[in-house]
């Protein structure tokens, strides 16, 4: 944990023009030359620090982008241990992939703060910084668990959970076997154990391998757009998506649940949340969806806010600014076609993002996107989150993937099960590891749950 | 009335079950001035469940009991009626002895040690008062209003602390055995400051051997030659007894579901917490409903007493559905029950309240050992007693606390279990709870802990002169397997073909072959024929480490990565509430657990990784802040 080497994505994702890659720890320059070719095919482990090297990066032998490898020797660098930066073209493909070639190689995906905190407890910092860097990794950590939250409702994130279940349920019966030798436990059947650590081995081989299709990993900037009932959200998320999504009427209270779609304005990707309209519901259905509409705004990234033009500001109005204070948001002022009765001073303490449009009539197009692209990019997102609580994911049910083969190779070489059970125990803790369970209490529970046992 | 001064202890034991014991035998052998106070002298050691010792997991812990000086390994070898080694051909990890034990000799050979032992006053007490006094010391009372005051207390009261037995709808105070409980110590702690809860646990019926048709029931024999627990005992002799199995069946369910409203537990009058793993008959059939049968084994209680332990069959049921149901079962038709099965209820502490030295955090010189600190059994109970024991008697020499991780012992696991993550049931060992189990084994505690056991000064000199031969041979032995080479020959490709394992073309080392799952000392024995005379132990060792090579050094590599979290201390005065970058429920937690080092509190569950990075650079800058201060102050 604190000698480990640890990457991730430094730059933001999907705005720059270049992407940079940092790798941090005592094993950087070997696993930077295990995917970095130099142009002058000098090794990275035996430059100078303080250089810059031209070359390529290839993942599984196959050239992703040309590339700039910058050298750091420790003490010398950020965070005072041998670092290496590759520079590659932006662009979120070109750096994930770069990401996970390096991964693949040894390092482990950063923590929130940890590039910082290792530069703390080298001494890089400040002792007077040391507050600071702790509330640093406090609000990392939280936007992590925002990210880490979202994959975890993912489709993936169930098929994991379920090659973990399926391996709890065979660590369970294993060590109820063995803790329980008289208590008629069914004994272990060598085939079906085979069989049923080849399917989990299979499952993760599959999942492994079509990581990155689909919706996987999710890119851009995760956005909700909120309002009270009937300001027009729906109107706005369609303009912007381009078609007919959400249900649009006049009946306030029309969007129930929560609408998701990806768009792409002025190159820049949004994943939209359109909610149910902010309102002191008396309805329970209608409730479910003002309580699912505040729980995707504390999970955002970005929040368009809409206001109606045509009417004051009201006491929902209120309670949605104040719930977004402080967060990056856009206020969209709709309807600007009827008759202005809205008093903008409030909206205006909350954020000077302010944008006049009528997302019916389709005015004020270019002023919504201008200002979108501004917001996006001076604002630090710090998307690598997303990404990175994907490739932590994924980097776990690789080592998962990896000590499951070693518990198969146990059962192949005819070990006896309790190699083959620690062994199957490491697959499961990896997995364990997304949820923050421990594999032991996970596997006695689970003994109890199954099996009479006792005296 | 009025109380009188009966004498000064450096240490006091209150309870001399399993715990008490060890924790009595422990600080008198430190030279600590020790009292051990008992309820019922005739009550010393007492087994007042199955008359055995030992198990799964549990065999491991007497094993580490023996290597740092324990007393429970060799009383259990001089008690043994029968040994089996369970779990063989399951792997070495999960090996486990286990001793059927005369019960009764067990208590009178330990009573007998605690009266030998130099240092030690075993007296017949009800400790009904604990108070703190103004210099640190602690005054204890007894009903007979004799006051002692002692520089450290260790609680051992087992099931005694408010003991209340359930039988049925009949319900009384009592400790087990019927022997009195204690009645007033537990409002005395809740006076000081100490919460408690309500744990239950229940035994099974003893019947009488001869009404007992045991010619129709499967035999349990024992292992021959028997193995003893301890590393000091050179040869038991032979098992003395056998036991035997048999079944409930369907008749056996009817009459406990017919009758289940009359369960005080499913009744509602218990209301303390039971363990999953040791549950009663009509839990296991209420809850595991589509369970045929339910396996029994009955047990002497020892060799001149016809009491027999059905294991398995604990129950809280009334004394004559009791009767019936034990009727039902094949041998027992006609069984006459000489104790009715029962369950107890009895008060105990939340463990997380203590350090891994077994002492209350918030009263110094306070040390829990057993069921008082939330665990079940014999076993772990002497494991607790002999560390709390060490650490009380520490405290009055001003030696450094003792400490044992988790990658040391099940000992250790079984401690950190406790102090960090509590117990929400009585607490069993189990192997499944050590993630280190391929290298905490039963056949090496003796390596593990030995040379601990002797610098603590509770393994004697000539005994650890006997371990250094031990672990000598063992050197030796790896070396000539290393490099001993097997010549190639039919009589070896015979061996590997009748093992079913591939035949060799060339000269082969001994060490490859013995990493073979297939193969082992026993059946290379003709063709290694400079193999030197080894005592069995000595060829296991070098065995086990050759076959498990690669699993070892991943265990030990995962080791050494926790070891570098457990040697980062926390400070005690630590404030988590005002640690900015921590998030609310890390807070509280580490508030609640105040775990002793950073290792520890990664342990505690809801504290996330994130969370130990503030931590540690908390600590790193506290660190520089003290030291930068001294410098200052130096100057």
């Amino acid at each position: 944990m604190l000698n480990s080497t640890i990457a991730a994505i430094s730059t933001a994702q999907g705005l720059g023009g270049i992407g940079v890659i940092r790798i941090s720890g005592d094993d950087a320059f070997t696993i930077a030359d295990k995917v970095f070719v130099a142009v002058s095919n000098n090794k990275l482990g035996d430059v100078k620090g303080y250089t810059a090297h031209f070359g390529a990066v290839y993942y599984n032998n196959e050239k992703i982008d040309e590339c700039v490898a910058t050298v750091f020797r420790a003490p010398h660098s950020y965070t005072g241990e041998n670092v290496v930066e590759f520079s590659v073209h932006g662009g979120t493909y070109v750096t994930k992939t770069v990401l996970r070639a390096v991964l693949d190689n040894g390092a482990v995906p950063a923590l929130a703060g940890e590039f910082t905190k290792r530069a703390f407890l080298n001494g890089k910092l400040d002792l007077t910084e040391a507050e600071a860097v702790m509330d640093i990794i406090g609000a990392k950590s939280h936007a992590a668990a925002k990210s880490a939250l979202t994959v975890h409702e993912g489709a993936l994130s169930k098929s994991i959970n379920e090659v973990k279940e399926d391996l709890v349920l065979r660590a369970a019966h294993l060590c109820a076997w063995a803790d329980y030798p008289e208590e008629d436990i069914p004994e272990i059947e060598f085939n079906a154990l085979k069989d049923a650590l080849d399917i989990a081995y299979n499952k993760l081989s599959f999942l492994l391998s079509n990581y990155d299709k689909g919706k996987a990993i999710r890119d851009g900037i995760d956005t909700v757009i909120v309002g009270r009932p009937n300001v027009g959200k729906s109107t706005l998320m369609n303009l912007i998506t381009g078609y007919d999504k959400s249900i649009v009427t006049d009946i306030a209270g029309t969007t129930r649940d929560v609408v998701e779609e990806t768009a792409v304005v002025k190159d820049i990707t949004l994943h939209l949340s359109d909610t149910a309209g902010i309102r002191d519901a008396d309805n329970a259905i209608e409730k479910i969806g003002v309580d699912k509409a505040k729980k995707r705004l504390s999970t955002a990234e970005l929040i368009i806010a809409v206001f109606d033009a045509s009417a004051e500001l009201s006491h929902d109005d209120i309670s949605i600014l104040n719930d977004i204070k402080g967060s990056i948001c856009i206020a969209v002022i709709n309807k600007e076609d009827l008759d202005i009765k809205l008093d903008i001073e409030k909206i205006k303490e909350v954020t000077e993002n302010i944008v006049f449009m009528s997302a019916k009539a389709k005015t004020g197009v270019k002023e919504f996107e201008d200002i979108l692209e501004k917001v996006a990019g001076t604002a630090d997102f710090d998307a690598s989150n997303a990404v990175l609580s994907n490739e932590r994911q994924r980097s776990l049910a690789k080592a998962s993937f990896d000590a499951l083969s070693d518990a198969i190779n146990a059962l192949d070489m005819g070990m006896t099960y309790d190699a083959v059970t620690v062994s199957l125990e490491d697959a499961i803790a990896f997995l364990c590891e997304l949820t923050g369970e421990r594999v032991t209490e996970t596997v006695v529970d689970n003994v109890f749950h199954q099996f009479c046992v006792g005296k | 009335m009025s109380t009188y001064f009966a004498g000064n202890y450096d240490v006091a034991v209150i309870g001399a079950g399993h715990a008490g014991i060890e924790a009595a035998l422990a600080s008198a052998r430190l030279g600590c001035k020790t009292a051990i106070f008992t309820i019922n002298m005739d009550a010393v050691g007492n087994c007042p469940c199955n008359p055995s010792i030992g198990g799964t997991a549990k065999g491991h812990l007497v094993r580490e009991i023996d290597a740092l000086g324990g007393e429970m390994g060799k009383t259990a070898d001089e008690c043994f009626l029968q040994m089996r080694m369970l779990n063989l051909g399951k792997g070495p990890a999960v090996h486990s002895l286990r001793a059927q034990i005369d019960r009764r000799k067990y208590q009178d050979v330990m009573k007998h040690k605690l009266e030998l032992c130099d240092n030690l006053d075993l007296r017949q007490a009800e400790i009904t008062d604990i108070e703190k006094n103004d210099d640190g010391t602690w005054t204890i009372t007894t009903r007979m209003l004799a006051q002692f005051i002692a520089k450290t207390v260790i609680i051992a009261t087992g099931t005694y602390l408010g003991g209340k037995i359930f039988i049925g709808e009949v319900s009384y105070e009592s400790g087990p055995d019927g022997v009195f409980p204690a009645t007033f110590l537990g409002e005395s702690l809740r006076k000081l400051g100490i919460s408690t809860r309500r744990f239950k646990t229940g035994t099974p019926a003893r019947v009488k051997r001869s009404t007992i048709d045991l010619d129709r029931l499967e035999v349990q024999q024992g292992d021959n030659p028997p193995v003893p627990f301890s590393f000091d005992t050179e040869s038991l002799g032979e098992n003395k007894v056998v036991c035997h199995v048999s079944y409930t069946n369907e008749d056996t369910k009817k009459i406990i579901l017919d009758n289940i409203h009359r369960s005080p537990l499913y009744g509602g009058k218990i209301e303390g917490v039971g363990p999953r793993y040791c549950p009663s008959l009509e839990d296991k059939i209420v809850r595991f409903e589509h369970k045929e049968r339910h396996q029994l084994f009955i047990e002497p209680c020892g060799l001149d007493t016809e009491e027999m332990y059905l294991q398995g069959m604990s129950s809280s049921l009334p004394e004559e559905v009791q009767l019936q149901f034990y009727h039902t079962i094949p041998g027992l038709e006609n069984a006459l029950i000489m104790r009715p099965a029962y369950a107890i209820e009895y008060d105990c502490i939340d463990p997380t309240t203590m350090n891994a030295t077994l002492e209350f955090r918030d009263f110094e010189g306070l040390y829990g050992a057993g069921q008082f600190n939330g665990s079940s059994g014999y076993e772990e109970a002497a494991a607790q007693g002999l560390v709390a024991g060490i650490n009380a008697a520490h405290k009055v020499l001003g030696k450094e606390p003792f400490i044992l991780d988790r990658a040391s012992s099940y000992i250790g696991t079984l401690i950190d279990d406790l102090v960090t993550k509590g117990a929400n049931e009585p607490y069993r060992m189990m192997t499944s709870r050590s993630e280190y189990r391929l290298i905490l084994r039963q056949d090496n505690a003796d390596e593990r802990l030995t040379k601990i056991g002797y610098e603590l000064g509770l393994i004697s000199q000539e005994r650890y002169e006997r371990f250094n031969k031990k672990q000598e041979l063992i050197k030796q032995e790896l070396n000539r397997a290393k490099n001993t080479v097997i010549p190639y020959s039919d009589e070896l490709n015979d061996i590997l073909v009748s093992r079913e394992t591939s035949k060799v073309s060339n000269s082969i080392r001994l060490i490859e072959l013995l990493k073979r799952p297939q193969l082992n000392y026993e059946v290379l024995k003709s063709v290694d024929v400079t193999r030197p005379d080894l005592p069995m132990s000595v060829f296991e060792q070098v065995e086990i480490a050759i076959k498990y090579d690669g699993y070892i050094k991943k265990q030990l590599a995962q080791v050494e990565q926790m070891r570098k979290l457990e040697v980062k201390k926390l400070p005690d005065d630590v404030d988590y509430k005002t640690l900015t970058g921590l998030r609310l429920e890390a807070q509280e937690k580490l508030s609640k657990i105040r775990p002793a080092n950073i290792g520890q509190a990664s342990r505690i569950s809801g504290v996330s990784p994130a969370d130990i990075s503030v931590l540690l650079i908390w600590l790193a800058k506290r660190s520089q802040d003290t030291h930068s201060s001294e410098v200052k102050n130096d100057v």
